[in-house]
């Protein structure tokens, strides 16, 4: 996020955009939800399907799935055709502002209202709101990102932040909300194919000198392979081991059939985890890692802030914590290391990563710090980009619609889109396993819009079979306007009904996201017998 | 901003204007007793438990909801004030059933607490007939209505701090309690089941069930959320090494008092008996439990043979976003120094 969720009070207006906010991120919803209902902020909300926030917005779009381009472009046109850009901010902070305006240009309200679906009244109200709001923020989640169109999607939402001059002040800015508790900090320590701790690139020399001195080895400088790559590349026999920590790509990586085959095939598989997940089943070497509540460390949420997390807790049986592991294993393997706790470790990364540099165990005793924090008597940074941007100035990035990589046709006539539900998380291998999550919703279902069941013969609850190209799955229907005509909508929390044996592995080129917005799926009653 | 100067038992005290009364006596170290009250929601006056004494005008007013206004001289313990206060204090005692030796939010109870500092006993009270009775719709959130005393601190909060607006107050009088939308259960209404409502009931209506019967926690221990990227901070309540429950409230939390179902319901995986305990190691078809030295030896030399075999590009490594900062530089330490690849990822994009 480039604000804090101190200041999200503060927007006059909030534009959400693929965010389920209610569902995934609970106590930022119940924050924009009292700034809403005390009358202080106006809420936009943008999402193909109805979600409860919508009740909250002063406006709600509902474009197709996939169009987000579109409508982004639209609403940057509309825009500048009404005079409401911030052409100060454009002069002084940003370049290639004609570029934007000859890319946006296309985007009129009846193309805009063709490929999305959204009403041009509607599009042009929202338009309104959000660029003469004195400061306007937007929030956005996976429903942005998880497409083959991801990067220009998150492209198209920044365009619209500086067209209005909405960065860099309390109450704006480009917020991406983060799934798990230390995504952002498990991508600022560096665990990327392409980056050193703090996003230093593993091809820039100095960089890779600074720790090939600190670590005493020599380092290779190519990038190398994302999750989905890998598994790409196990299928085809060139990666030959893998270490899988804390994760379970076989529920939650797209087309699991093709990933549980990639991972048959290794020579050697090592899963630590706390729980035998489904991935862990196929290791060939599994080790018992400990919870979060077992431990000492430090988590970065999704405003980048640094926090402490303290052991409750003593770990059962014998496990060990994954940094006991893998301190271990470095052993073993012949690079010898030692670290009195996890604080040495901080203060190891801090001295090589200038945005950690000012932060310690001792400091975060006293409280949380939003990195960039670059000295030990810095405070934080709550508001990124407040003079310049990272690159000086700000660049427009014009972006075309393109259409998603697997459209509905004759055969497979629906669009699938997945995600989360409030009361279980990801594979459901924790929530599922404490007692009243997993007794209040013991199984998972797909919500479908009653026009669609109707004709189809489909009644509430009744047992359904989802299928695509990839593979198929049973589960149950749930009836409900949320989902728009033509979509269906599982989450993945629950194997025996793995919706990512349908999801469509396409994905976007640069980030490396798959498309699991989208995937072309048919839906056939299945007789009781 | 001119200050407003007050007294209060005697002593004096300067406020901004605005201030309560309440808040103004909390300034100079004089608390009040309260029920209905809570800092982080719009006062009400409703129970009226905070009654105190204007000696100037003779007037009793509620010092939660009253302004501090000039020249006011204040008696929190007047005789007028206690007599006032337990009279209240008796008519709501009046309508609460007796279960007190059975009722989970044994000494927690606010009610039991004030009534006890007034010296005052149930058997006092003229007893009232029930009107209300118990809803046990869901596994989070048991609601013995009988027990509610009408402050409205629930619907309050789910309103102002929630912003779910899922509960509302419905009937008068000895009828009134708190209704979940349109009277429905629990899960069909807009109730979220954050608890945040049960966490500041200040009787026994409004239970946890997940973490009912556990006791009272030795210590409580400050952890970040293991869900949402949020980042909340859940104090998590320990006995006999063990999790009984979680509280929101942490100063300098990013959540307040707030928390979603997930963190305070969500840590029972904890102690769930599934739990790994020891390396298990492949025999043919079966994983098969090993010591830490045979299984760390095993992958050691099998990451050795591979590097050797087919390159060091030949390893992939997936750290984990739910790892501690710390794991993780380990782990993207141990693929590019130990094993020498940029194989390394985890599932930011899933
Ligand atoms: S649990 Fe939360 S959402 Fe439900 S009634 Fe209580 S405060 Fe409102
Ligand atoms: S309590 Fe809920 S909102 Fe807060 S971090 Fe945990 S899962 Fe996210």
């Amino acid at each position: 996020m480039t604000n804090s969720l101190e200041d999200l009070a503060r927007a006059d207006v909030i534009l959400l955009t693929g965010t389920n906010t209610i569902e995934n991120h609970p106590v930022i919803a119940q924050m924009i939800k009292t700034a809403v209902l005390s009358g202080g902020t106006k809420l936009i909300v943008v999402d193909p399907r109805d979600i409860s926030m919508a009740r909250y917005a002063a406006v709600y779009l509902r474009p197709r799935p996939g169009t987000d381009v579109a409508w982004l472009n639209g609403m940057a046109r509309l825009i500048l055709a009404e005079g409401l850009a911030d052409e100060k901010f454009i002069e002084s902070r940003t370049e290639d502002f004609e570029e934007l305006k000859r890319a946006v240009d296309a985007y009129t309200p009846e193309l805009v209202q063709k490929i999305t679906g959204i009403p041009h009244a509607d599009l042009k109200k929202a338009a309104r709101l959000y660029a003469s709001a004195p400061s306007a923020a937007i929030y956005y989640a996976m429903g942005i990102t998880q497409h083959t169109t991801g990067t220009d999607n998150v492209k198209a939402v920044a365009n619209l932040a500086m067209l209005t001059g909405n960065i860099g002040r309390q109450g704006t800015g480009v917020n991406p909300l983060r799934g798990q508790n230390n995504v952002q900090g498990a991508c600022d320590m560096g665990a990327l194919p392409n980056v050193f701790p703090g996003y230093q690139p593993v091809s820039d020399d100095g960089a890779r000198r600074k720790f090939e001195k600190a670590w005493g080895v020599k380092l290779p400088g190519e990038p190398g392979l994302t999750v989905l790559e890998m598994m790409n590349a196990a299928a085809r026999g060139d990666i030959r081991a893998m270490y899988i920590v804390g994760e379970n790509p076989v529920l939650t990586d797209p087309d699991s059939s093709h990933v549980v085959e990639a991972l048959e095939k290794l020579d050697l598989l090592i899963v630590q985890d706390i729980f035998l997940t489904e991935t862990a089943k196929l290791a060939d070497v599994v080790l018992p890692g400990v919870a979060s509540v077992e431990k000492e460390g430090t988590f970065t949420n999704t405003e980048r802030l640094v926090q402490r997390s303290r052991k409750a807790v003593e770990p059962p049986g014998e496990t060990r914590s994954d940094m006991d592991i893998v301190i271990d294993l470095s052993n073993r393997i012949g690079y010898k290391q030692s670290y009195s706790g996890p604080d040495k470790v901080m203060e190891e990364m801090a001295s090589l990563t200038p945005s950690y540099a000012g932060i310690s165990f001792g400091r975060l005793a006293r409280g949380g710090i939003r990195w960039p924090c670059p000295d030990k008597k810095h405070r934080g940074t709550r508001i990124l980009h407040a003079k310049e941007f990272t690159r000086g100035k700000g660049r427009f990035h014009p972006v075309e619609y393109i259409e998603p990589a697997e459209l509905p046709d004759r055969e497979y006539p629906f669009i699938l889109t997945t995600g989360r539900m409030l009361y279980h998380y990801h594979t459901g291998s924790m929530t599922r396993r404490s007692r009243a999550l997993a007794e209040y919703i013991s199984d998972g279902w797909a919500e479908i819009n009653p026009r669609d069941a109707k004709r189809l013969g489909i009644r509430e609850g009744a047992p359904i079979r989802l299928s695509s190209r990839r593979g198929s799955v049973e589960t149950k229907a749930k009836l409900s306007a949320r989902s728009p005509e033509g979509v269906v909508f599982m989450s993945f929390h629950f194997a025996e009904q793995a919706v990512n044996r349908l999801t469509n592995p396409a994905m976007d080129k640069d980030g490396k996201i798959p498309e699991f917005k989208i995937s072309a799926v048919k839906i056939d009653p299945v007789s009781s017998t | 901003m001119a200050g407003i100067s007050i007294k209060v038992n005697g002593r004096s005290v300067s406020a901004y204007p605005g201030t309560s009364v309440l808040e103004a006596a909390r300034k100079i170290g004089i608390e009040i007793p309260t029920l209905c009250h809570h800092p982080e929601l719009a006062p009400t006056g409703y129970c009226g438990v905070c009654v105190v004494e204007d000696l100037g005008s003779g007037r009793l007013i509620t010092a939660c909801d009253t302004p501090a206004d000039h020249g006011m001289d204040i008696s929190t313990d007047s005789p007028r004030v206690t007599e006032a206060r337990r009279r209240i204090l008796s008519l709501i005692l009046s309508d609460h059933p007796e279960t007190c030796v059975i009722c989970e939010k044994g000494n927690a109870c606010r009610l039991r607490e004030l009534s006890s500092n007034l010296g005052l006993a149930f058997t006092s009270a003229q007893r009232l007939g029930h009107l209300r009775g118990v809803v046990d719709a869901n596994p989070f959130i048991h609601r013995d209505l009988s027990k509610c005393i009408g402050c409205q601190l629930c619907v309050r909060a789910c309103r102002e701090i929630q912003g779910a607006e899922a509960v509302e107050f419905t009937w008068t009088g000895l009828k009134g309690r708190p209704l979940v939308t349109g009277d429905q259960e629990m899960s069909g209404s807009a109730c979220e089941l954050c608890g945040l409502c049960v966490s500041l009931c200040p009787v026994g209506a409004l239970i946890e069930k997940p973490t009912a019967h556990t006791g009272v926690e030795e210590q409580s221990v400050s952890v970040i959320c293991p869900y949402c990227g949020v980042g909340c901070t859940l104090s998590v309540r320990v006995r006999d090494n063990e999790v009984i429950g979680v509280q929101a409230g942490v100063p300098g939390s990013v959540n307040g008092p707030s928390l979603c179902v997930k963190g305070r319901y969500g840590l029972g995986y904890v102690q769930h008996g599934e739990r790994l305990t020891k390396p298990l190691v492949r025999e043919g078809d079966e994983l098969v439990e090993a010591s830490w030295d045979e299984a760390l030896d095993k992958v050691a030399e099998g990451f050795k043979k591979t590097m050797k075999t087919h390159g060091t590009d030949s390893v992939g490594i997936l750290a984990s976003a739910k790892a501690t900062n710390e794991e993780n530089y380990l782990l993207q330490k141990f693929a590019r120094a130990v094993i020498g690849t940029n194989n390394v990822d985890h599932c930011a994009r899933l």
